[in-house]
């Protein structure tokens, strides 16, 4: 049928992937009343467990099959189809979504292992390992599918979860309210979404990407359908992945238990913008102007979000931010068309992000413990109520630490790889706005970030009590931690670039995917040659260290400036703080509006008012013609002819005439 | 056959009317067993039918009134056949869901199963006066069973759904009368009320038939029921009994849109187009207007009636797109409503044999005390709201590509209500579900008993397999509508 057809290999061990999870989810949720709070824990890592040796087996399938024929395919049944319409429930495995499913199940499978630890003792502890590998099913099928609307499907599902998650104590109220901001802004972007399957499938009769992407391959270069459509995708894209203007919901889906930021915010669900857009890369190379968008958003994004993190005070609120912004990075990266770049940074960025929440979650966990311990009602969050932590608390300290270095982008680290890929790719395609956008915010990253760690693990405790202490989290949360440092230092290393001597094994083997669009553009490969890249790539650690240096200058040697410089520019720093006022703006003119109009115009005034006022009134004109009617019953038989005489005329008449 | 399925509820009914009144136990296992044995003779129904053949199946014809042309003439095709299953499906749970009445509970079980039959006849009927008695005679035990056994206002309520809906259904008498003065046969001078005969003739010339789709048309949006003639809606659902509710939700409100795709459509196509821009600019408000008023509602019970206008804005959308992703989805979607809403007014009823209130502010935390109950009930909101999986999606987005194909900005502005279902939904379930339970009455509410779950149940497993493998639906409805819409003007 296709023409990449010709080069798919049938597997039918696809299935199990997903499968894994699902019925993790079925067993602990269907037994969640007999159901042991350990068992259930078990039960659900080693469905993760289970499902990411299947993917590893897959990856490695894929692996000896030659480079161009790298897709393995699976079709389980037609989920529905009518009249010309068509839509199968089957996967597709290509170096893209391969890289896909290690990420999710292999980070997801450390993420349930911490939990273990982490949610230990909580009464919904069976509901929530329910509802995480409902998750990861979900999210495998997102990355799984050959077609559009069973990503949509993984897509919806994934957001679902989130909800649920978010607002997983949701005895608090404003976890709840969390959960429901996040799911209502998701659904405006699905809005986008799922107008844009809806021209794809008009403009190409199909919603299998192997299909569309034949098809669109006819089509020119900036044609109007193609362009609204990616537009449409993106918005989608912009409410997954929190994107101005829909990132609102992010940093208040904090309020969820920490391994889901973890998991959810930080490593998986909120990335399934960028693998979508990457997904479609042959349709935004295909529409110039929608790439522009996307990299301007991006930009926009990367840097908007990062100056918000510099002055939070919540450590999970700051971490919130850097996910927003390093999102932005990723889109910055496809829409300078280095799709694989952005896939680069997604990888990476989910190992040290994944860790950073990971290990905010044992500073919370041990903070809030202490808290208690002390009979304290501090926020266990607040860094105001941290600091020099790390000598209690060294493994955390330490691999946070790493992390840190490498969302910094410290040479050698793996975030440093693939943010370098990415400016690189941005100056060598002359996109040098954003370029000079991403350098600013990559300073503002690492000032944030070490600022971070100073108020954290530096100097005095400022909670302390007696000879009282925090303490060091169990080991089933500190090995994930280790694991992932060690991922956050090597996970770079398959991405080195030639100019450094490496062999980019990682753009090599996303080629084929990105290929039909290099045939469109050739832009972005390297020009300039090896000094300018090596430059470039001096200047970005340059301004990484200087942010890091401001941090320690600010944090460290001048602990009274931060203050001096919030009181000098007040306005500022509240703007900042507040995060530019967006949600009480987007309050006043959306939300209250549409609520008060809705309540006292349309049902008060409108249904209950003018439509019902009519029928009541109405039937009170008929009543009062029934009374004067009933004058009319004379009792006498000759009344009673004459009327119905006329009547018949009458009506005869009508049907003569 | 087809007769035993449509008749089995009555013949029950007569049997609890010989039965002593004192004995309710009796009247409600009679009543549980002849809809549980209508649901077994629909089993048959369901694997004899052919999905490759439009034409009529299970047919019966039978003399009747020949002197005026009337006959007994039923069948089952595939745009009848899943509003049939959904009929007797629902039957049986609803009479499980009215263990709570206690007044007069002969007369009760007496009226729903008469209700059953009449329902029945109008999905079956292919004749023009029989459609038009079971038409009429569906609304007589509706009304008994909001005014005699509903809530405070149950009078106003009912009274109103009475006229509303004898509007509607006088005018379409008028219609049915003109059609048949115009349907003599020009050798024999004879005429008929037989639809299938009707269907063969040709059609009225385009103004008469603009006066006709006009006349039929205001008593199935009446029924449906389609913006601005919903105001019956709201209150006839608030009032009445739980069963009484999901049956007008899940049934009767699809009288009227099935009235539209089996006489409004076929027998005045080149006025159905001519509506097409009305019609459907109707249904986008009632979708967006449904939701926004659904939003604001402090009465969970009205928040559900108010989002059935915005549900059945989208069946009318789809219907009227004309294609066949839009009938199809249109038609499945009718089915989906019948499911979820269904399941959403036992589930508020449920909450109100607890409480005694629809209140969303009388409510507040009680997921902790009532998990599975929350469960169930996120599961049929979500269904509701069209998420992905489950039911609910696949009539909406098929809907959705009809309309597109036919009408892009329709299709624009419709999919904005599928993130307003989302809004009023999920505020609902964040109100009366999360946040602490802050009062003391609500602390101990006991989590769904045997019976409870046993409705729900199958409900459940429904809107998940709808979800998963619609295709199985679909399939069979494929050819009708196929048939359906080859007959349409292009």
């Amino acid at each position: 049928m296709s023409h990449e057809a010709l080069h798919v290999t049938p597997c039918s061990l696809l299935w199990l992937i997903p499968a894994f999870p699902l019925m993790g989810f079925l067993i602990n949720g269907l037994l969640r009343r007999k159901q042991k709070e350990a068992v259930a824990g078990i039960i659900a890592s080693l469905a993760m467990f289970a499902s990411f040796l299947v993917s590893l087996m897959v990856f490695f399938r894929l692996l000896n099959l030659p480079h161009d024929g790298r897709v393995l395919i699976q079709t389980l049944y037609t989920w529905f189809g009518v009249g010309d319409f068509l839509v199968n429930v089957s996967f597709q495995i290509d170096p893209l979504s391969a890289i896909m499913i290690l990420v999710v199940s292999g980070v997801g499978f450390l993420i349930h292992v911490y939990s273990i630890g982490y949610m230990k003792g909580d009464p919904g502890v069976v509901r929530y390992f329910t509802q995480l590998n409902l998750f990861a099913f979900f999210m495998l099928m997102l990355v799984m599918a050959d077609n559009y609307l069973l990503m949509f499907l993984g897509w919806e599902g994934v957001g679902l979860c989130s909800y649920l998650l978010i607002g997983f104590w949701y005895e608090d109220l404003n976890n709840a309210r969390a959960g429901m901001k996040a799911f209502v802004v998701n659904r405006i972007g699905d809005f986008g979404f799922l107008l844009g399957m809806l021209l794809i499938f008009t403009t190409f009769g199909s919603l299998q990407y192997s299909v569309v992407f034949e098809r669109a391959a006819e089509f020119p270069v900036g044609s109007s359908v193609i362009t609204a459509l990616t537009l449409l995708l993106f918005v989608g894209a912009t409410g997954k992945s929190a994107q101005i203007p829909l990132y609102t919901w992010l940093p208040d889906a904090m309020a969820g238990p920490t391994p889901v930021s973890a998991l959810i915010h930080a490593a998986t669900m909120v990335t399934a913008g960028v693998y979508m857009v990457a997904r479609s890369n042959l349709l935004y190379t295909l529409a110039p102007v929608s790439l522009a968008v996307v990299a301007g958003i991006g930009a926009a994004t990367a840097i908007f979000a990062a100056s918000i993190g510099l002055v939070q005070k919540d450590i999970k609120k700051v971490l919130a931010y850097s996910t927003v912004s390093q999102l932005g990075y990723m889109f910055l990266a496809c829409g300078v068309g280095a799709f694989g770049a952005g896939i680069f940074h997604l990888m990476t960025h989910a190992f040290f992000k994944a860790l950073l929440f990971l290990g905010a979650g044992s500073v919370i966990h041990a903070m809030h413990h202490y808290l208690h311990h002390v009979g304290s009602h501090a926020n266990a969050q607040d860094m105001d109520n941290m600091g020099g932590l790390k000598a209690w608390l060294p493994r955390t300290f330490g691999t946070m630490l790493i992390a840190t270095l490498a969302i910094a982008g410290i040479p050698g680290l793996s975030g440093f790889f693939s943010k370098d890929e990415i400016f690189w790719k941005a100056f060598s395609s002359g996109h040098y706005v954003v370029w000079v956008i991403g350098l600013i915010a990559a300073g503002m990253t690492a000032f944030y970030m070490f600022r971070l760690v100073y108020l954290t693990f530096y100097g005095e405790f400022r909670s302390a009590k007696k000879d009282q202490h925090p303490h060091e989290s169990p080991a089933v949360m500190t090995v994930p931690l280790i694991i992932l440092a060690v991922l956050s230092i090597i996970g770079g290393w398959v991405g080195i670039p030639h100019a450094l001597g490496g062999g980019n094994q990682f753009e090599a083997w996303l080629e084929p995917v990105f290929a039909s669009s290099l045939h469109v553009s050739e832009m972005v490969h390297g020009e300039g040659g090896v000094g300018l890249e090596l430059s470039l790539m001096a200047l970005a650690t340059l301004i990484a260290l200087a942010g890091i240096g401001l941090a320690y200058w600010f944090y460290r040697k001048r602990t009274d400036l931060p203050d001096k410089v919030a009181a000098g520019a007040r306005a500022l720093y509240n703007l900042l703080f507040h995060k530019y006022y967006v949600d009480e703006i987007y309050n006043a003119i959306v939300v209250k509006p549409l609520r008060e109009v809705s309540r006292v115009f349309l049902w008060r005034v409108f249904d209950a008012g003018i439509v019902d006022g009519a029928v009541n009134g109405m039937a009170k004109v008929m009543a009062q013609v029934g009374q004067n009617a009933r004058r009319a019953q004379t009792g006498q038989v000759s009344n009673y002819a004459l009327v119905f005489g006329v009547a018949v005329i009458v009506i005869l008449l009508a049907f003569v005439l | 056959m087809l007769s035993w399925i449509i008749f089995l509820p009555l013949l029950g009914a007569g049997l609890i009317l010989l039965l002593p009144k004192d004995n309710k136990a009796l009247i409600r296992n009679v009543a549980l067993a002849t809809t549980l044995l209508d649901l077994a003779l629909c089993i048959p129904l369901y694997l004899g039918f052919d999905p490759t053949t439009a034409s009529l199946q299970f047919e019966e014809s039978a003399t009747w009134i020949p002197t005026l042309g009337s006959s007994y003439h039923i069948g089952v095709d595939g745009i009848s056949l899943w509003l049939l299953l959904l009929t007797a499906f629902l039957g049986p749970l609803c009479i499980l869901g009215s263990r709570g009445i206690e007044k007069r509970v002969k007369e009760y079980h007496f009226s729903f199963l008469f209700l059953m039959t009449g329902m029945m006849g109008v999905f079956s009927a292919w004749d023009l006066v029989l459609f038009y008695v079971f038409w009429e005679v569906m609304l007589v035990p509706m009304y008994l069973l909001i005014g005699i056994w509903g809530h405070e206002n149950r009078i106003y309520a009912a009274v109103k759904f009475f006229i509303y809906t004898m509007v509607g259904s006088l005018l379409m008498l008028v219609a049915i009368l003109w059609m048949y003065f115009q349907s003599a046969d020009p050798t024999t001078g004879l005429r008929t009320f037989d639809l299938l005969a009707i269907y063969q003739m040709p059609r009225p010339p385009i103004q008469a038939q603009m006066w006709l789709f006009a006349a039929f048309g205001l008593a199935f949006a009446i029924k449906v029921p389609m913006f601005p003639f919903h105001t019956w809606l709201p209150d006839a659902h608030v009032e009445a009994p739980t069963a009484g509710s999901v049956i007008l939700a899940g049934v009767l409100l699809k009288m009227g849109t099935y009235g539209f795709l089996r006489y409004c459509m076929p027998l005045f196509p080149a006025a159905t187009v001519a509506f097409v821009p009305l019609i459907s600019v109707l249904a986008i408000i009632g979708i967006i207007y449904g939701a926004l008023v659904s939003m604001v509602q402090p009465n969970m019970k009205k928040l559900v009636a108010y989002s059935s206008v915005s549900h059945l804005g989208f069946v009318m959308l789809g219907l009227f797109a004309l294609n066949q992703q839009g009938v199809q989805g249109g038609l499945l979607q009718m089915i989906n409503h019948g499911i979820s809403t269904g399941a959403l007014f036992f589930l508020v009823g449920m909450l109100y044999d607890r409480r005694h209130t629809f209140n969303i502010s009388d409510f507040g935390g009680l997921a902790k005390v009532m998990p599975v109950y929350t469960t169930v009930f996120i599961i049929v909101a979500l269904s509701s709201l069209g998420l992905p999986g489950l039911n609910g999606f696949v009539g909406e987005f098929l809907i959705l590509l009809g309309t597109f194909k036919s009408n892009p900005t329709y299709a624009v502005f419709a999919a904005s209500g599928v993130i307003l279902a989302a809004v009023y939904l999920l505020w609902m379930i964040q109100r009366v579900f999360y946040g602490s339970v802050d009062k003391e009455v609500n602390s101990a509410l006991p989590d769904l008993t045997l019976r409870e779950r046993t409705i729900l149940f199958p409900l459940v497993i429904v809107i998940v397999w709808m979800g998963v493998y619609p295709q199985m639906f679909l399939s069979k409805m494929e050819t009708s509508v196929r048939v359906f819409l080859e007959n349409m003007p292009k």
